[in-house]
């Protein structure tokens, strides 16, 4: 079960632990958590909580699609990668990815690919609450332009 | 029949996450589709207002030029934000 979208927190040191447990193939596991931040810069007003949205019928496969050609540009022992959903408060972690390797160098690449790509392919939309009501989380062009960097196969 | 959907900001925009809708015979695409539903006048121009409009048919990242056809689920949606 490499990809899982929920509700709940998770056990990042238990996930990690868990894909290297019983081999002894695997030499590097790099992962990647993801949490809510108090955005407090001058213009804009502190985040008191975030709201996940999902597209429920594509989520799950727009994760395992990523995870699959990752799998394809890199020789990788095992991915999971964990994404949560509905109302999450600032220190709260929001996601999870995890690749393990023979090697650090592919298991570096593919973890920040697979993140890359989740920010600008997988379905969710955060919605920030602050004192000044709701708003919605613009897209950032620096994200386009890191998953961009992966275009033509690149590793 | 087809079935839309959209999502987020576009979603409270139009003030309804789905509808299902006989399409129009002259309707291939996804951006016909999202230049039929704008034409309704408010809130639905929102379709048509929303900044890099993003579209998926039967739940696959899709063009404006990417065909729909009875059957399909169609949705509209803000650029992503997730991570």
């Amino acid at each position: 079960m490499p990809v899982s979208v929920q509700e709940s927190d998770f056990d990042a040191g238990a996930e990690i632990a868990a894909l290297s447990a019983g081999r002894d193939d695997v030499g590097a596991v790099a992962s990647f958590v993801g949490l809510v931040r108090a955005d407090k810069s001058a213009d804009a007003a502190a985040v008191q909580a975030m709201t996940l949205e999902h597209y429920p019928g594509m989520t799950q496969q727009a994760l395992d699609a990523i995870v699959a050609e990752a799998r394809g540009r890199w020789d990788l022992s095992g991915v999971r990668v964990i994404h949560r959903v509905g109302r999450l408060l600032p220190g709260d972690r929001i996601v999870l990815v995890a690749v393990a390797s023979a090697h650090r160098g592919e298991a570096f690449a593919a973890c920040e690919f697979i993140m890359d790509y989740l920010k600008t392919r997988a379905p969710f939309w955060k919605k920030e609450e602050t004192p000044q009501g709701g708003r919605w989380v613009d897209a950032r062009e620096s994200d386009g332009e890191a998953a961009g960097r992966w275009a033509s196969g690149g590793k | 029949m087809i079935k839309v959907l959209f999502f987020a900001g576009l979603r409270e925009a139009l003030g309804t996450g789905s509808e299902s809708l006989a399409l129009p015979a002259e309707i291939a695409t996804v951006g016909a589709l999202r230049d039929h539903l704008a034409a309704r006048g408010e809130p639905w121009s929102a379709l048509a207002g929303t900044k890099n409009l993003r579209a998926a048919v039967n739940q696959q990242m899709a063009a404006a030029d990417a065909a729909v056809k009875p059957g399909d689920e169609v949705a509209f949606f803000p650029p992503v934000t997730g991570g």
